[in-house]
């Protein structure tokens, strides 16, 4: 998915045929569409955004409203629920990445293997991929449900006990709640490694067999170098995807319990349709673009995406 | 893309230069070296290695949709691990009753539209990005990448704001246009990658003939992006049913309501009722989990040929 894009920008160089039938406008009229949405829906939203970050902007109180320079940056500084959600926020980035990208190129290794049932295998664990994050959480509480839940079935086994559900227990919240998003999340990286697997030629593991290469090497030596940008390109993608990610957890914790679970952007939803706080709440949403872009860039020149591997 | 150069270019003459003395030598003994890997796997791997993980992973998949259905299916007040004797009542009571019956036909109507939408505006877009070079190209490029890191929930403010300035607060369109905005950048990123593998020479021959440049697209290209097309509909039809956050700011009348909304306000209720959870859950599950059947041959090998060439 993603690793075509960035090659786009290199094949624009390199490719010198130029051939149009028509004069040099139908290239802008062909991406004028989506140019005009994301203008209007995405450009200039977010510039909105920058622009609350530095008002006074609460509707409950009108009176106070007008230009704040940067005190809402400074206030955010003095925020210990801004810093606890961002901790929150990283960890649970962390864990939920992580998880998913060692299940999921397990699960990719796996399903790539020839054996009978392979293609139904597949579909069958790829399909969480397609449910949503608040279905996902209406079955993950059916699960956990205390007295029929499936923890209870558990409990009876002597795994975890009874009568209480994880969700409510600030200790097991967090694991439960990383367990339940790794359900849904796991198959996007399997489905994406996969596809990267299966471009492997063949003959380099024939003829690394034929050498004699035991399969943790040729793992080591031939599957993991293959499939490094493609690694590096999804966790940048998820760990993203999960920083913004809010439908699982509004529904699931809705931040708790006692805010354990408040991730930076449940909190500024909350800043901005509860408390009504849409200048501070800009002034969030200010901080956690630029921070998911720094971090970004860092991963990305820290882990040298497409760098050469000689 | 680079990638796989790269790594036949620095893996080959490692790999090809050892084996070629020892596939001289042992010639007699060639064949049944290469059969046997072929008979345990690709990478050599026995039958249990395969399916003592994968069962396990099956049992974490398939669990809790099991979960859902047992619960969906079985008459409230019993608590067999069985749902039998098998009941529908749940499921009619959250369609008639609970108006999952509205909020499918809601969701429908988002999902399709947006899905139509996305489509025809990224094919534009990807095909301009594909065949022209043009000034603005890579900022183009680079602006569709940093939409990537636009929070959606935190655009929740601005684009409300927006809506209700055009008027469009409380109307499906409001969902509508959000999802398909936020669908754009990936799906054109993607579709053109699909365009790009289509040999432009196809193109050129039917211009030979006589075609304009739009019906040499449409003979040519179109029947070629098949599975490109299934892939990017697919997705955007499965993010715009599954999207939450959305229809639960723009939207406030109930029969508005779209069925991750309605989902929602049932977990929230689900304390007394799981049986109507459950059920709710059958209905926000069935659409996509039919695509996936549908699709799910395809996004493998979709993603592979998007990305091999790419």
């Amino acid at each position: 998915m993603a690793t075509a894009d960035l090659s786009v920008t290199e094949g624009v160089a390199g490719r010198g045929r130029r051939r149009s039938t028509r004069g040099p406008r139908t290239p802008y009229a062909l991406i004028a569409p989506a140019v005009l949405l994301m203008i209007g829906f995405l450009v200039y939203p977010m510039a909105s955004v920058f622009y609350y970050s530095l008002q006074h902007y609460n509707v409950t109180k009108p009176w106070d409203n007008g230009f704040a320079g940067l005190d809402n940056f400074r206030q955010m500084f003095g925020d210990a629920l801004f810093w606890q959600s961002l901790g929150f926020s990283a960890k649970w980035v962390a864990a939920t990445v992580g998880f998913q990208l060692l299940l999921g190129l397990g699960l990719a290794l796996l399903v790539n293997e020839s054996f009978v049932g392979r293609a139904l295998s597949r579909a069958l664990v790829f399909s969480p991929w397609a449910v949503s994050g608040v279905l996902t959480t209406s079955i993950w509480v059916l699960l956990y449900n205390p007295t029929t839940g499936f923890t209870r079935y558990l409990a009876d086994l002597g795994l975890g006990q009874h009568g209480s559900s994880p969700l409510a227990d600030p200790g097991a919240v967090f694991p439960a709640a990383v367990l339940t998003e790794l359900w849904r999340g796991v198959p996007f990286f399997a489905i994406l490694l996969l596809a990267d697997l299966q471009s492997i030629p063949r003959d380099l593991y024939e003829a690394s067999a034929v050498d004699g290469a035991s399969r943790l090497r040729r793992f080591w030596h031939i599957t993991l170098p293959h499939l490094k940008d493609a690694i590096i390109l999804s966790t940048l993608l998820r760990a993203v995807w999960e920083f913004n990610n809010v439908d699982l957890l509004y529904t699931l914790t809705n931040g708790g319990p006692a805010n354990q679970t408040t991730t930076l952007p449940l909190y500024v939803a909350h800043k901005a349709t509860v408390a009504h706080e849409f200048g501070y709440g800009s002034a969030l949403t200010a901080a956690a673009f630029f921070i998911l872009l720094f971090c970004s860039i860092l991963y990305l020149r820290l882990s040298k995406f497409g760098g050469d591997r000689t | 893309m680079t990638r796989s150069t790269t790594t036949t270019a620095t893996g080959g003459p490692a790999d090809t230069g050892t084996p070629t003395v020892g596939r001289d030598a042992p010639a007699a003994k060639e064949p049944v070296r290469r059969a046997a890997p072929r008979r345990r796997g690709r990478d050599g791997a026995r039958p249990w290695e395969i399916w003592v993980p994968l069962g396990l992973y099956l049992a974490f998949t398939l669990v809790p949709f099991y979960w859902m259905l047992l619960y969906a299916f079985r008459p409230s007040g019993t608590t067999g691990l069985l749902p039998w004797p098998l009941t529908l009542d749940h499921l009619l009571r959250v369609w008639n009753e609970s108006g999952f019956g509205v909020y499918f036909a809601n969701s429908l109507k988002v999902g399709l539209v947006s899905m139509v939408a996305t489509t025809v505006v990224a094919l534009a877009g990807g095909y301009g990005l594909a065949r022209y070079d043009f000034r603005g190209k890579k900022a183009f490029l680079l602006a569709m990448l940093c939409t990537q890191f636009i929070p959606g929930a935190l655009m929740l403010v601005p684009l409300f704001e927006i809506f209700k300035t055009v008027g469009l607060v409380n109307s499906l369109w409001s969902v509508i246009v959000a999802e398909t905005v936020f669908q754009l950048p990936l799906s054109l990123i993607l579709l053109s990658g699909f365009i790009r593998n289509v040999p432009r020479e196809l193109e050129e021959a039917a211009w030979v003939d006589g075609c304009s440049r739009f019906r040499g697209f449409l003979v040519t290209v179109l029947p070629l992006l098949r599975p490109g097309l299934i892939a990017v509909g697919s997705f955007a039809f499965i993010h715009s049913w599954n999207h939450f956050l959305f229809a639960l700011m723009f939207l406030s009348d109930q029969e508005k309501y779209t069925v991750p909304v309605g989902l929602s306000y049932t977990i929230g209720e689900s304390g007394s009722d799981l049986g109507s959870l459950a059920a709710g859950g059958v209905v926000a599950a069935v659409p996509v989990i039919i695509i996936f059947a549908l699709i799910q041959r395809y996004l493998v090998k979709g993603l592979s040929a998007g990305a091999v060439k790419g």
